[in-house]
């Protein structure tokens, strides 16, 4: 099937709704689905195929050859795979969870729009295409964000996630004019990496790095992590489309598509100098940081999008290392269970009349079996329980990063991890209900539970479907399905997840209320009073500096400058020139017309 | 007794212009001032006479196109003078002085 569907079709279908289906909710839901299932199909239908487009010729000027094509490679294809499966369960997800919404027909354009973006973004085959998608994803995900607009907090939240991004996007921009400028191509096939070795690993280590923060923004890492948590204002089944599986994944996408194009491998790594190591070490302090914040959340969605932080953190940190076949890995498996978590979320809050904060639930395990059972596939996918999904991604990243010291770094964060989920899971799911809410919650309906289903069902299926992989067949991914006894990064990983199953168990078990506390990780570091400190410095220092060109240059000088000369020669003709005797203006007269007679007569020769 | 010359004409003229113009400029009587300016307006007609006299054409006339403006200045000074007069009578009924020094509302 023609590759171009997979844009032709979102985006159809997204001008569609917006344009003429705004009053008929169903009609433009039942659309905007059928349109990701076709993607789906298209999906699948290119994964044994060679096929290839024809690229178009868009901007052609001596130097610069810009053309919209399509890079139809494993790695493309297999994030394809991971874009329209999780964005067709999204859909079907969506139809249950948004019934009731009044915008309904905006949702779902939104959510068409947000496909084709993505879709963009993977299937990209130049830097300057990938970028307008980039941006686009931005937009929809600010739509999307802020769908429910009348509550400040989702305006706030949206504002938030466009400007930080906006931030990141900026040394993006940079990054790709320079890589265009080094290399004379912004087209990934054309790319060569052994173009870096003629120059300062200074130089392409900053291309490197500046690339990478659009990837910092994008993927919310380290300092430009704050707009991620806020983003949870949307909608639950875009926090796990967008905010979790797909979108905050574009950026370590992006990364491995750069070291794919620039061919770098761990033995090519030296040609960027220090910049593998920046991006490891800001991977692994996202994913720790992350991780401390998520263990004294009590928003049900909020622990899920540190944890989301979290595993991006680790991802970027694989890709650091310089092994981004395991963080690619890591992102095709950690898509479906924290798609599936999200989800699983969403059914709770659902059920529980929108309650969001994990205190107020609890006993849910017998009310709502089929969300209790698949969130806890989903948490143990997570927590890296052996032969589930993550388990073997998580495998592969502690791998890349053994005999280093962010190997306990990622083994510290993979204990907190289990301790926060499983107190997400035991506070929330176990014990009796607290509220009224939870009191009354029941298993949600049909349409809701069969994509946790399936999506659980991926959480132990998804490492055993190679062919839908996101790595290409030139990245060796090492992965056996039965574990090393006898490797110490499995005993490291099991260990973790003990340490932190125990600790949980013991410190919530039975608990009504947290008996932790800890103001410095529930206040999320104060990232967000150190960034409004920051700001409000620099907006007084700049208030201070155009108050002072407004006053005093342009009022003082200028405008007041003018007008006060102009007065002030007034003034003086004022009192000498019309003195009001009639004598005195004679005589002027009579200067006048003297030296008119002057200029004319004797002056002119 | 000689004929005077087109300068002399001239220097008498613009010795009337000039008394005139002082006038005009020193004295404050305001019926003073008004006599001066219509000395100044005689010693433009003067010159006007005095050119065309000495303008002579192609067939011995003097050019008389000088001295029929000066008979139209003449009318309409005239009339400017009763205007004026008028306006200078209205003046003192309004003001009771016809003294320029008194008369200063056009001071800025």
């Amino acid at each position: 099937m023609n590759p171009w569907l997979l844009l032709i079709l979102p985006i159809t279908s997204a001008v569609i709704i917006h344009l003429g289906l705004k009053r008929s909710a169903t009609a433009s839901a039942l659309l905007s689905s059928l349109c990701v299932i076709a993607t789906l199909i298209v999906s699948f239908s290119l994964l044994g195929s060679d096929a290839s487009v024809v690229a178009l010729d868009w901007i052609n000027i001596s130097g610069l050859n810009l053309e919209i094509g399509l890079e139809l490679d494993q790695l493309s294809k297999g994030m394809m795979i991971v874009v329209t499966g999780i964005g067709v369960l999204v859909h079907v997800f969506s139809l249950g969870y948004m019934k009731d919404d009044e915008a309904k027909a905006r949702y779902f354009g939104c959510l068409s729009l947000f496909m084709f973006s993505m879709t963009g973004i993977v299937l990209a085959s130049n830097f300057i295409m990938m970028f307008i998608f980039w941006e686009l994803v931005g937009l929809s995900s600010y739509l999307l964000i802020g769908h429910w607009y009348h509550k400040d907090s989702a305006a706030d939240a949206a504002k938030k996630a466009f400007l930080t991004n906006r931030i990141g996007d900026f040394g993006f921009m940079i990054g790709i004019l320079m890589l265009w400028g080094i290399m004379g191509t912004v087209v990934f096939a054309e790319m060569d990496g052994s173009q870096f070795s003629s120059l300062c690993t200074c130089l392409t280590g900053m291309v490197v790095l500046l690339i990478f923060c659009g990837a910092v923004g994008k993927s919310a890492q380290l300092p430009l992590h704050v707009w991620l948590p806020d983003a949870m204002e949307g909608p639950t089944p875009v926090s796990a489309l967008i905010h979790a599986a797909t979108m905050v994944a574009a950026g370590v996408y992006m990364m491995a598509r750069l070291f794919l194009s620039l061919g770098i491998t761990p033995d090519t790594a030296e040609l960027i100098g220090s910049a593998p190591q920046v991006i490891a070490w800001i991977g692994g302090i996202t994913s720790l940081f992350a991780a401390l914040m998520a263990t004294q959340q009590n928003d049900i969605k909020k622990i899920l999008a540190y944890s989301t932080l979290s595993q991006l953190g680790y991802m970027v940190m694989a890709v650091g290392l310089v092994a981004p076949e395991a963080g690619m890995f890591h992102l095709f498996t950690h898509a479906w269970f924290k798609a599936l978590l999200f989800l699983g979320s969403g059914a709770v809050i659902y059920a529980c009349h929108h309650e969001q904060d994990i205190w107020k639930m609890g006993g849910l395990l017998k009310k709502m079996p089929i969300t209790a059972i698949t969130f806890l596939i989903g948490t143990m996918a997570l927590t890296a329980v052996p032969f589930t999904a993550g388990f073997y991604s998580k495998e592969g990243i502690l791998h890349a990063a053994h005999h280093q010291p962010l190997f306990w770094v990622a083994a510290f964060v993979a204990l907190l991890t289990t301790f926060y989920m499983f107190r997400l899971f035991i506070v929330a799911f176990l014990g009796k209900a607290r509220e009224h809410g939870s009191k009354e919650a029941s298993e949600v309906s049909l349409i809701m539970s069969v994509p946790l289903v399936i999506l659980a069902v991926m959480s132990f299926a998804a490492p055993h479907i190679s062919a839908i992989f996101p790595v290409p067949s030139s990245w060796s991914l090492e992965f056996d399905v039965m574990p090393h006894f006898d490797d110490p990064v499995f005993w490291t990983s099991i260990g973790a997840f003990l340490i932190g199953a125990v600790l949980a168990f013991t410190i919530y078990s039975g608990k009504d209320k947290d008996p932790l506390s800890i103001p410095l990780f529930r206040n999320k570091f104060y990232f967000d009073e150190i960034y409004a400190w920051i700001i409000k410095i620099f907006q007084d220092a700049l208030a201070a500096i155009v108050h002072f060109l407004d006053a005093f240059l342009i009022n003082t000088l200028l405008v007041g400058g003018l007008t006060r000369s102009a007065t002030g020669i007034g003034n003086f003709f004022r009192r000498y020139a019309q003195s009001g005797s009639l004598s005195g203006y004679a005589f002027l007269m009579a200067v006048g017309v003297l030296l008119v007679i002057y200029f004319t007569v004797f002056a002119s020769k | 007794m000689p004929t005077p010359s087109l300068t002399e004409y001239l220097i008498i003229s613009g010795l009337l212009f000039s008394i005139g113009l002082g006038g005009v400029i020193i004295r404050r009587n305001i019926i003073v001032i008004f006599m001066c300016l219509e000395m100044m307006l005689a010693a433009a007609s003067l010159t006007l006479v005095a050119f065309s006299r000495f303008n002579v054409t192609d067939n011995g006339l003097p050019d008389y196109d000088g001295q029929m403006l000066v008979f139209f200045i003449i009318t309409v000074a005239a009339a400017e003078v009763a205007v004026g007069l008028a306006i200078i009578v209205s003046l003192y009924r309004a003001r009771q002085t016809i003294h320029t020094d008194e008369l200063t509302s056009l001071k800025g």
